[in-house]
C-alpha cells in the first residue's frame, strides 16, 4: 500500500486548528456542546465508576499489545524487506509468499487459526505439554501477540522491501568505493537509509495496528475492548459503553499521531 | 498422539452434508456478496464525500472532516457494532412510530450498510486526492466552455482522477473482502464463522480455518488479476509512475 491509500485509511494528521473562530464553526461547536450534553445528562454513565479500573487496565494493555506487536513486527519486517531485494531466490520467494498470504487473508482469521487450529494442536504432543513453554501455550495472549506481529510484519515487509530497493544506487557504489565489506555497508548505510524512507509509512501503519487490536478480545485476551464487552453484558447498556470506547480509541490515535509528528519533526525523513 | 495421516480427514470438505464445503463455500457467497454491496456503497458515499469536501460549503466540509476522521480512528469493529446496533435499533423505532411493528432486518443489508458507512470515509480520503492530482487547468477549461459543475464532474474530473484512484481503490475491495470477517463478530453467518461453526463441531480447527484461508486467498488473488487489467485499461496512455 502507498503512504496516500494508508494514510486514507488511518488517521495521520490530526485536522488543523487554524481558523477554529470561524461563525459556522462556532455554531457547529455549540451543537455539538448540545449534543454532547445530552449524551452526558440523560444517557445512563453511572457505571463508570465501577468499572474504571478496569478500564485503565484495559488500556493499558491494549497499548502493551500495540507496542510490543508493532516493535516486534518492525524487526521481523526488515529481514523480510531484505530477502526480496537482494536474497536467493528461495528466501525471496519464501517471503513474498509469506506476504501474500498474510495479506490476502483476513486477520481475524489468522487469529482464530493459531489460537484454535494451534491451540488444538500443541496439547497432543507431550514434548510440548512438558515443556517449560506450556503455561504460556495455555494462555491466549501468545496466540493474539503472535497474530499481530505477523501480520504487522507482513504489511511493513512490503513497505521496508520499497525502502531498500529505494535507496540510490550512487550511495551503494560509494560505499563500495570506499571499500566498506558488504555488511559494514549494509550496517552504515543501506540500513539506516532505508528505515529512514520507511519512516513515513509507520505512522499510518502504526495506526492501522491500534485499529486491529481489539480482534484479541475475540480470543478472550482482555483489552479495552473486552472490558467494554463485559460491560455490555453485566449491566445490559448498549450504547453507553461503546461510545466511550470509540472516545477512547479517538483520544488513543490522536496521542500517537502527536507522538509521530514530535518524532517527525526530530527526524528529517522527508529529505531526499 | 496422533500421526499426521488421521490429523487430515478430507472428507470433512466434501461438499454434501456430512462433510462441510457446501456450507464454507455458502459462507464465501455470502461475504462476496457483503463485500460488493458495501464497497459499492461505500464509493457512492465517497464520491459525494469527495465532492463535498472539495467543493462544499464550510458546514459540509466540516461535517465530512469530522465523518472520515472517526472513522479512520476508531478500529472497524467498534465501528460495525456501533453502525449495527444502532441502525436496527434506529430502522425499528422508525418503523415503530410509523405503526408498521418491528422490522425483521435482513442481516446481508445491515452487513452491507455496515461496511458501506466504513468503506465511504476510506473512499472520500482515496478520491479526495485523485482529483487533487488532476490539473487545475483541466476543469478550469471544462468551466470557461460553460458546462454545468455536474458536467465537468461526469466529463472531465471523474474520468481524469480514475488513473489516479485505481491503486487506492482496489486496496479498499480487498480491504472490504477482508472487513466482511469481522460481521463474525455480530453473528452473520459469513464465511468467518461458518468456518468457526464448522470447526467447533467437528474438532477439526486446522483444516477448517486453513481451507477459509485458501478461499480468501483465492478471492484476492483473483482480484489481484482482474484490478491489473482494469489498471492496464485505464492507465493506457499515460506514462509508468514509480
Amino acid at each position: 500500500m502507498s503512504e496516500e491509500t494508508v494514510s486514507a485509511l488511518a488517521l495521520t494528521e490530526l485536522p488543523s486548528k487554524r481558523a477554529l473562530l470561524k461563525p459556522h464553526r462556532i455554531v457547529l461547536m455549540a451543537i455539538a456542546a448540545v449534543l454532547v450534553f445530552c449524551i452526558v445528562w440523560f444517557m445512563r454513565w453511572d457505571w463508570v465508576p465501577k468499572y474504571s479500573g478496569r478500564l485503565v487496565y484495559g488500556v493499558g494493555v491494549t497499548l502493551l499489545i500495540l507496542f510490543t506487536t508493532s516493535i516486534l513486527g518492525f524487526l521481523l519486517a526488515v529481514p523480510i524487506g531484505l530477502v526480496q531485494v537482494t536474497g536467493p531466490w528461495p528466501l525471496k520467494l519464501l517471503a513474498r509468499g509469506f506476504c501474500t498470504i498474510i495479506r490476502g487473508t483476513p486477520l481475524l482469521l489468522q487469529l482464530w487459526l493459531l489460537y484454535y487450529g494451534l491451540g488444538s494442536l500443541f496439547p497432543q504432543f507431550p514434548e510440548i505439554r512438558n515443556s517449560f513453554l506450556w503455561p504460556y501455550l495455555r494462555e491466549a495472549w501468545p496466540y493474539g501477540v503472535a497474530a499481530l506481529t505477523i501480520s504487522f510484519a507482513a504489511y511493513e515487509g512490503e513497505v521496508m522491501r520499497g525502502a531498500f530497493a529505494g535507496v540510490p544506487a550512487g550511495e551503494l557504489e560509494a560505499a563500495r568505493a570506499y571499500g566498506m565489506s558488504r555488511f559494514t555497508m549494509f550496517r552504515r548505510i543501506w540500513l539506516p537509509r532505508a528505515v529512514h524512507r520507511a519512516l513515513p509509512t509507520l505512522n499510518g501503519e502504526t495506526v492501522l495496528q491500534l485499529k486491529a487490536t481489539p480482534l484479541v478480545a475475540t480470543i478472550t485476551v482482555i483489552d479495552v475492548y473486552a472490558v467494554i464487552s463485559k460491560v455490555r453484558q453485566e449491566t445490559y447498556i448498549t450504547y453507553e459503553p461503546l461510545l466511550l470506547l470509540a472516545l477512547i480509541y479517538l483520544c488513543l490515535t490522536a496521542i500517537l499521531v502527536v507522538a509521530f509528528r514530535y518524532f517527525e519533526r526530530r527526524i528529517p525523513t522527508r529529505g531526499a | 498422539m496422533a500421526d499426521a495421516g488421521s490429523l487430515i480427514n478430507w472428507s470433512l470438505l466434501a461438499l454434501e452434508p456430512p462433510g462441510w464445503g457446501g456450507v464454507l463455500l455458502a459462507g464465501l457467497w455470502q461475504s462476496v456478496q457483503i463485500a460488493v454491496g458495501g464497497y459499492a456503497l461505500g464509493l457512492l458515499l465517497g464520491t459525494g464525500g469527495a465532492m463535498g469536501k472539495l467543493y462544499g460549503g464550510p458546514v459540509t466540509k466540516d461535517l465530512l472532516e469530522v465523518y472520515t476522521t472517526v472513522v479512520r480512528a476508531v478500529p472497524e469493529l467498534v465501528l460495525i457494532l456501533i453502525l449495527y446496533y444502532a441502525g436496527t435499533d434506529v430502522l425499528n423505532k422508525m418503523s415503530a412510530a410509523l405503526g408498521f411493528g418491528s422490522v425483521d432486518i435482513s442481516g446481508l443489508a445491515a452487513g452491507i450498510f455496515v461496511i458501506g458507512v466504513v468503506q465511504g470515509a476510506y473512499s472520500t480520503e482515496v478520491l479526495r486526492g485523485a482529483i487533487k492530482a488532476v490539473p487545475a487547468g483541466q476543469m478550469e477549461a471544462a468551466r470557461a466552455y460553460g458546462m454545468s459543475p455536474l458536467q465537468v464532474m461526469r466529463r472531465i474530473t471523474l474520468p481524469a482522477m480514475l488513473p489516479h484512484a485505481i491503486p487506492g481503490l482496489s486496496n479498499l475491495w480487498l480491504i472490504a473482502t477482508k472487513d466482511t470477517a469481522l460481521l463474525a463478530v455480530v453473528g452473520f453467518s459469513e464465511l468467518t464463522l461458518v468456518t468457526r461453526q464448522a470447526a467447533g463441531s467437528t474438532k477439526a480447527y486446522l483444516l477448517f480455518f486453513c481451507a477459509a484461508g485458501m478461499l480468501y486467498l483465492l478471492l484476492t488473488l483473483l482480484s489481484n488479476v482482474l484490478i491489473g487489467i482494469i489498471e492496464r485499461h485505464y492507465r493506457r496512455g499515460l506514462t509508468r509512475h514509480a
